[in-house]
């Protein structure tokens, strides 16, 4: 393959595990007097952006980090359920960096930079070091060392967590961190402000427009350099398991001045969802994938069994798919197999609950397991076990188990729980280079908002792990790659290239608010979301795709001659900020949908139908039939998107992926 | 089939924070009970918008109970009558048909009304800022496991932990107290090893900030813990009490030699 110009990925030479060891050394510095005069604008304050801000806070330059939530504390990494990886083999489980390297590049199909995953797994024991100091009040043992549990996609035990809330007290930690770095005096914290134009000079990032969501007033920011870690574009489906405040907006207004958008259609759909009950859906709620350490996942095997109530259908008469055919992971095979699985199942009519749309997980044997675990040597009859058993249970899932029955009205305790698949995490997101650096000098791209660690599919307890690396261990590092070329205040506001973002912000502000149409918001997120469910969700067609490229400007045109935004500019106008986030969505998506439709291959979240392992490549051991068929020769490289100003028509740019440690291989997890 | 409700509104309305606001009657027809609080305010709003008027507002953002975005008092109890439950787990199958429904925001000078049922927490944030965190630095920590803590002290911190920060205790207090909140984020901290070598200035800075934010005092009335939806004790008050104590009398003792030698 060529190599293309536009990009650089700028990995080090020299052998896989002394590449980030090597870089560091070559990399710039900058010594403390002058860091001070560097500024920093710091986007979004999730893992990524909160560690981020605090981290470079700490070596002295001058931070200003922007979340358009009420409190940097509320960023969406807060509902992270289940944990974090970490190559600590505190289990003496036979983990490692290079395993969990392995693990990672494996579950991402073969699909991610080889340098950047072998480095985050490098750095990821020294996150939980880091966690831990801060006071996060990770799960322990009686002998005082922290816990592990299992994760999917993985054969050892390394996910450190927090009950259910690992996510809330990671960010907690990075939170306090950034706390403490306001308290200095050295970050100012701009709450419920929107990043709403990436402002450009002489082709560098140097600062931003924002909105403040209160009081209207839109103002800007320079910087010399500028980090977006704003998350993933998840809500493009309308009903995910993101927050609803969760948009792709400052990515895909930095794709529009510039940006590579890399790998798009990679979409990670979460097997353990709690399934849709009606059409005023607003959002779908995650059951942690810990769950699947206990639960057993099934259907029925006879359609007419469905509508039974599950007591009533007798083991025999029970599928547990996974276990079937997966026998070696079972229930903790890895995402995308689970979500797809499960698809199978309720393609073939053998779905559970309110329109077919569910498969059971179950948690009646481990109720008994550990009933025994609880009395050993005795033998206590079945509803005593069951009454140790879940005591055990409350105790490892007690709040997801309530959150569930608040839900559905329904006891896990009880009956099984009812899932789907639902969309949770997004792959795709803003090319980087090994500096986390955009093919915009001077832009940075951090956590899931860039493109660079999981591939086509993500392993569980991998968000929190990439997000926080990149924030404390990896950008403090390499910005100064950057920095040390740059001037340090040489761009301010008064820059006419702010003048000119300001106007534009405000043009489209006006316009939004002048069509005074008859649909609102609301109903063009949600058919767009429908649209790109059905046609670039858990399984894509050519077919399907080309019919959503046909429909998406469709639903553009319309918005913008028949969208009804209420209110003023000048006002607190969720209104006017979800018109924002929408008419972005929808260009976003277009790509998305270009991107599914050129990659011919099936790898991790994106399964394309037309390839796919058939029962002749099973019987010929090649691979399992109706598993993801992948075409290395062709299509081993990172597709990076360039705007062109015409959104149907983006110019494509390949990076190939070349590995040089390991050997591409076929995806199993028999 | 779900059943569906219909029931009659009263909203809080109030277009900025100096503004006077009053309740909006809004009649909310055809709510499915399955729907959860927020989707029917969403349905509401939708109606509201297509026939030409302002949409009620209210933060909101995860959806799932953990941000700690929602800030609405319903039926007089913020989140609502469902016990640990925040408003946007909160589902309408715990309604009747025909109910009447009250909705206002978290009430509270501390918490000034931003717009009809939005408002300003930052206060929290501050108090945050005054010492509720642990001075580390990135990079600077030892190996994870070289600090061995009992499983009760992380357990009990973590019970702590589990604040979301959303306010609800301050609205529930007739005091507009913020001592739950407080006591949740440095208990967590002062109950940790460490958590130790900051503990007496994290107290004082935390209370003097809470103090200077307007919020008010502490009378043992512990409507907060009934209306905590994560449920955190009011025992961390005692402690927090109890810390309170040991750090003024600590900074009484201390505070010739910190004077001297240019400390705190």
């Amino acid at each position: 393959m060529p190599s293309d110009t536009t990009m650089n990925a700028k990995i080090p030479s020299g052998p896989l595990a002394q590449k980030w060891s090597k870089h560091k050394q070559d990399s710039k510095l900058i010594n403390p007097a002058n860091k001070r005069k560097f500024s920093v604008i710091v986007v979004g304050s999730g893992l990524a952006g909160a560690s981020a801000a605090a981290s470079l806070s700490e070596l002295g330059y001058k931070v200003k980090c922007f979340c358009f939530q009420d409190s940097p504390r509320r960023a969406h990494s807060i509902a992270a359920q289940g944990g974090i990886n970490a190559a600590k083999n505190y289990q003496n489980d036979g983990d490692s960096v290079y395993r969990l390297f392995y693990d990672t590049i494996k579950g991402g199909d073969f699909r991610a930079r080889e340098a950047n995953v072998y480095r985050l797994a490098e750095v990821s024991a020294a996150i939980i070091d880091q966690c831990v100091a801060q006071g996060v009040p990770l799960a322990r043992e009686y002998g005082g060392l922290l816990a592990n549990r299992s994760f999917g996609g993985a054969q050892v035990s390394r996910t450190f967590y927090a009950r259910g809330q690992t996510g809330q007290q990671l960010l907690l930690g990075a939170y306090s961190a950034l706390n403490k770095e306001i308290a200095r005096g050295n970050v100012e914290m701009y709450s419920r402000s929107e990043m709403l134009e990436l402002v450009m000079v002489d082709g560098h990032a140097k600062g931003i427009v924002v909105r403040d969501l209160v009081t209207g007033k839109v103002s800007s920011h320079a910087a010399d350099t500028v980090i977006l870690a704003t998350g993933g574009y998840g809500n493009v489906f309308y009903l995910s398991t993101n927050a609803k405040g969760c948009n792709v907006t400052s990515i895909w207004r930095a794709h529009k001045k510039g940006a590579l958008m890399a790998n798009p259609c990679y979409t990670q759909i979460h097997p353990t969802c709690i399934p849709v009950s009606g059409d005023y859906q607003s959002k779908l709620t995650l059951m942690s994938e810990s769950l699947r350490n206990d639960g057993r996942v099934w259907v029925p095997k006879k359609k007419e069994d469905c509508s039974k109530p599950p007591g009533q259908i007798a083991e025999d008469d029970r599928d547990y798919y996974l276990e079937r055919k997966y026998p070696s992971f079972g229930n903790l095979a890895p995402r995308d197999i689970s979500s797809r699985a499960a698809k199978e199942a309720c393609d073939e009519g053998r779905g559970v609950g309110p329109g077919g749309l569910g498969v059971y997980l179950d948690f009646a044997d481990a109720i008994i397991r550990y009933g025994h675990d609880q009395s050993p040597g005795k033998s206590l009859p079945t509803d005593e076990l069951q009454r140790l058993g879940k005591a055990v249970i409350k105790e490892k899932y007690g709040n997801l188990f309530d959150m569930y029955e608040r839900i559905t009205g329904e006891s896990a305790y009880e009956q099984p729980m009812r899932i789907f698949p639902a969309v949770h995490y997004t792959m795709g997101g803003l090319w980087v280079d090994y500096n986390l650096m955009s093919n915009i000098p001077g832009l940075h791209v951090l956590g899931e908002a860039n493109f660079s660690d999981h591939g086509a599919n993500r392993l569980g307890a991998s968000a929190l792990m990439q997000g926080l690396a990149d924030g404390y261990f990896v950008l403090p590092y390499t910005i100064a790659n950057y920095l040390a070329t740059q001037k340090p205040g040489s761009i301010k506001t008064d820059h006419p290239a702010f003048k000119e973002a300001e106007k534009e912000v405000a043009e489209r502000t006006k316009k939004f608010l002048s069509i005074k149409g008859k649909r609102t918001v609301d109903s063009f997120h949600r058919e767009l979301g429908l649209l790109i469910w059905d046609q670039c969700g858990m399984a894509r067609t050519r077919e399907g795709l080309q019919k959503a490229l046909k429909r998406i400007p469709e639903i553009r045109e319309e918005f913008w001659t028949n969208v009804n935004v209420s209110g003023t500019g000048e006002q607190l106008n969720h209104e006017l900020e979800k018109a924002g986030r929408v008419a972005d969505f929808i260009e976003f998506g277009e790509l998305m949908c270009i991107d599914a439709l050129q990659r011919e291959e099936s790898c991790g979240g994106h399964f394309r139908t037309e390839h796919q392992y058939t029962k002749e490549d099973e019987a010929a051991k090649r691979g399992q039939a109706g598993e993801a068929l992948r075409n290395d020769a062709e299509f081993a490289y990172v597709a990076a998107w360039e705007y062109t100003g015409d959104t149907a028509k983006p110019a494509l740019h390949k990076e190939p992926l070349e590995y040089e440690e390991i050997h591409l291989a076929v995806r199993s997890y028999v | 089939m779900s059943h569906s409700l219909n029931l009659q509104l009263k909203v809080w309305r109030q277009s900025s924070t100096n503004a006077k606001g009053h309740f909006q009657d809004i009649v909310a027809k055809d709510i499915p009970e399955t729907a959860s609080f927020l989707e029917m305010l969403d349905i509401v709003n939708q109606r509201i918008i297509t026939e030409g008027s302002d949409p009620i507002a209210f933060d909101h953002d995860c959806r799932e109970g953990i941000c700690g975005a929602c800030s609405m008092v319903i039926n007089g109890k913020p989140h609502g009558p469902e016990k640990a439950t925040t408003a946007c787990q909160l589902h309408m199958r715990k309604f009747k048909d025909g109910d009447t429904i009250w909705i206002e925001p978290f009430r509270a000078k501390a918490f000034p009304v931003i717009k009809d049922l939005a408002v300003d927490r930052s206060a929290f944030d501050r108090i945050m800022q005054a010492g509720g965190f642990i001075s580390v630095r990135t990079g600077s920590v030892q190996d994870a496991n070289n600090l061995p803590i009992s499983k009760e002290a992380a357990d009990s911190a973590m019970d702590a932990a589990e604040c979301i920060g959303c306010g609800a205790c301050v609205a529930s207090c007739k005091n507009a107290s913020a001592m739950l909140f407080v006591s949740a984020k440095a208990g967590q901290l002062n109950s940790l090893p460490q958590g130790q070598p900051e503990k007496h200035r994290r107290v004082l800075g935390m209370v003097k900030t809470m103090d200077e934010a307007g919020f008010g005092n502490c009378t043992n009335q512990f409507e907060c813990e009934a209306a905590c939806p994560k449920e955190i004790s009011v025992r961390w008050i005692t402690k927090l009490n109890r810390d309170y104590a040991l750090a003024t009398l600590h900074d009484a003792v201390t505070a010739p030699l910190s004077t001297g030698g240019g400390g705190d």
